[in-house]
């Protein structure tokens, strides 16, 4: 293989957009107390999603990373039309998502859910065969494309999802699996109907760690054999490196940095993303003290002025900012994504003049 | 010096559907200014070592063997020195901390109780000590008239902290302290205990799944299946060349980022942790184990030599003997 060949079988090669989210707004109201309320005083709402412009093509598995209470997961929850956002539109295949409940089931049927706490989100009056049908009875789906019957295409999914031979299961209740094979189940639910889309909400966060490595490499089989598309939100950026094709960092309901994996988190460019990747503990780097962020996750009810990261920044706390002439700006001049390198790009004052964070 | 020394330590709970031996069988030793490490999954009895330490398990639990505090014999202590080395001798910091306070006590009094339950101080010294601590773990003094529901996550783990501090005891115990955290208030609760174990020449016992975690705080790791230590030494070299399968697995499941073996492979154990009620035999790992041979069917491995400083319970390590001279 040629150098040249090699630098190409290297760029990420996306397939046609599944999903395109534009410019995404999500708000929260304030809730104030009583006695403020009839004393006139109002609360400032909470801006959860504050302008996500996000694309997930076919085939892909994309991670949406930061924080909590950085918007990833309200993000996902308005992909999937459990929330109503303020601004923006979300399309699926081009199309954009109807806005009520009725006209939005198809949608719903192909894009599917798998939430973090497999024990909260199984019923646990339920069979695992009632809780995998429950799906296809609520889409009003009889048969399979194939003639399949309600039975076949529950086995189906819950041996895809890891769990065989199926029929073994069919009668037991959640409690009496362990905490994989619940995950499992639930994964299976989301299966049956065959979806195009999978969001994960933190799939693994709550699983033991041998069981986490057995999780993931089944999503990353359902997008080679089935070619779903996945969106992982996770706080996790090891995590990322394991399954995902590109990496979204979130910040107070923004986007700050996007790209390849490798790029994202091999050669940030953003800050935040820089001070995330710090904090992954690491083994080997006995002695060195690393720049871990102070304070606490930021509020969006009051989201600063200027570059929204400025007031826990290294970049300007460390005085480098206003050393290169761009402190002002970090403090006073909100900025987009700009683009860094191939299909990467970052929010930062220092791109501009060609600084690494 | 060594602080705490447990020999052969078998734990084990009665409960309706028979006995459930938690912990079958762990020696180890903690010294001053020492941190250990104690990784496994959930129901390998690393939690259950902490509690028989503070004897906190209910009186129908079964604990056998030597636990020893500063060479005081923990398991026989009468319940009246119990109750002073419980916070004293050794302190924990539990996993469910954020709940674990008084919601409708200050935090202040909260850890002012904790010093005056002991006898150490008067209440006027106790209020004094009570800021200092806070102080310590990085709140504002002035915090401690604050209760509970003012605080963050991050915050009411650090006030937990100052509450094991509060009667200076010479082994705090941490089990699973940041995982209900956020990453960047983890790495801050992770960066505060560092600290503090290091300035005050605290021993410590560090209990967690997560392996990259104990990795950055332990100068020790051992790990923990099935109720036995299978795997023990200097805690970068077990991470880095784990010389028993199961810790390899445990290893593969937090990989770390750049390392390009683990790119679009996630790695992953098939099959669940074990039924404590249900051992399987021989090497209770074996139905797991990609590197099983027959023999790990009936040969029950121990603590063998593999390396320097290194020890790790499984037939292929070096010092293993042959598996003739221990074959059935």
């Amino acid at each position: 293989m040629t150098d040249t060949e090699a630098a190409r079988s290297e760029t990420l090669e996306l397939g046609e957009p599944i999903i395109e989210i534009d410019d995404l707004e999500v708000n929260f109201a304030a809730r104030v107390g009583l006695v403020a309320g009839l004393m006139g005083k109002k609360g400032s709402d909470a801006k959860a999603v504050d302008g996500v412009d996000l694309t997930l093509h076919e085939g892909e598995v994309l991670a949406l990373a930061g924080e909590s209470g950085c918007g990833k997961t309200t993000t996902a929850r308005a992909l999937l039309g459990l929330i109503q956002p303020q601004r923006g539109t979300i399309k699926f295949r081009g199309k954009a998502l109807p806005r009520d409940t009725r006209s939005l089931r198809p949608f719903r049927r192909e894009v599917q859910m798998v939430f973090q706490d497999p024990t909260g989100s199984l019923n646990p009056r339920q069979t695992i065969y009632e809780i995998v049908a429950e799906g296809l009875r609520i889409h009003g789906i009889d048969e399979g494309p194939n003639g399949e019957t309600e039975e076949d295409l529950v086995a189906q999914a819950l041996s895809r999802a890891g769990l065989r031979p199926p029929q073994r299961f069919y009668l037991l209740y959640p409690h009496e699996l362990s905490g994989g094979q619940r995950q499992r189940v639930v994964i299976a639910g989301a299966l049956v109907l065959e979806p195009k889309v999978i969001v994960a909400d933190e799939p693994v966060s709550n699983l033991d760690a041998s069981v986490r490595g057995e999780i993931l490499a089944l999503l990353m089989k359902f997008r080679d054999e089935l070619r779903i598309s996945i969106l992982i939100v996770t706080h996790d950026l090891g995590l990322a490196w394991t399954v995902a094709d590109r990496v979204a960092v979130m910040y107070l309901g923004r986007v700050v940095e996007i790209g390849p994996t490798e790029e994202v988190l091999l050669r940030p460019r953003h800050p935040y993303t820089k001070a995330l990747l710090n904090v992954v503990p690491e083994a080997g780097e006995e002695g060195v003290i690393r720049q871990i962020l102070q304070g606490e996750p930021p509020d969006p009810t009051r989201i600063p002025a200027g570059c929204r990261f400025h007031p826990r920044c290294p970049v300007v706390a460390s005085g480098r900012a206003a050393e290169l002439g761009i402190e002002d700006r970090c403090r006073g001049e909100d900025l987009q994504l700009q683009t860094v390198g191939d299909q990467h790009f970052a929010a930062c004052h220092l791109i501009d003049i060609n600084q690494q964070p | 010096m060594t602080v705490l020394r447990a020999e052969d330590l078998r734990v084990t709970y009665s409960t309706k559907g028979g006995d459930v031996p938690a912990v079958r069988g762990v020696s180890f030793e903690i010294d001053k200014g020492e941190v250990l490490g104690l990784a496994g999954e959930s129901g390998c009895g690393k939690s259950t070592i902490a509690g028989a330490i503070l004897r906190l398990h209910s009186p129908n639990t079964k604990i056998e063997g030597t636990l020893e505090l500063e060479g005081e014999d923990v398991l026989s202590l009468k319940p009246g020195r119990l109750r002073a080395v419980r916070w004293t001798g050794a302190s924990i910091v539990f996993q469910g901390a954020l709940h674990a306070l008084n919601p409708v006590q200050k935090i202040g009094d909260q850890i002012e109780e904790a010093i005056q339950v002991h006898g150490m101080a008067t209440q006027k010294e106790a209020a004094v000590r009570a800021g200092a601590l806070l102080e310590q773990v990085g709140l504002p003094p002035r915090r401690k008239d604050d209760y509970p529901h003012e605080l963050s996550g991050g915050q009411k783990q650090r006030v937990m902290i100052a509450m094991a501090l509060a009667c200076s005891p010479t082994l705090v115990m941490a089990d699973e302290p940041t995982t209900a955290l956020d990453v960047m208030v983890q790495a801050q609760v992770l960066q505060l205990l560092r600290s503090l174990q290091h300035d005050l020449g605290l021993a410590m016992l560090f209990i967690t799944h997560d392996l990259s975690v104990l990795v950055d705080v332990s100068d020790r790791l051992a790990i923990m299946y099935a109720g036995k230590i299978v795997e023990e030494g200097k805690a970068s070299e077990v991470f880095h060349a784990p010389q028993h399968p199961y810790t390899a697995a445990l290893a593969a499941a937090f990989p770390e980022i750049g390392d390009t073996r683990f790119r679009h492979r996630p790695a992953g154990l098939g099959g669940d942790p074990p039924d404590p009620q249900h051992i399987p035999s021989g090497c209770p790992f074996h139905p797991r184990c990609e590197r099983a041979i027959d023999a790990c069917q009936t040969v029950v491995p121990e603590l063998w030599d593999a390396g320097p400083g290194r020890r790790a319970a499984c037939v292929h390590v070096a010092g293993a003997p042959s598996l003739e001279s221990v074959g059935s």
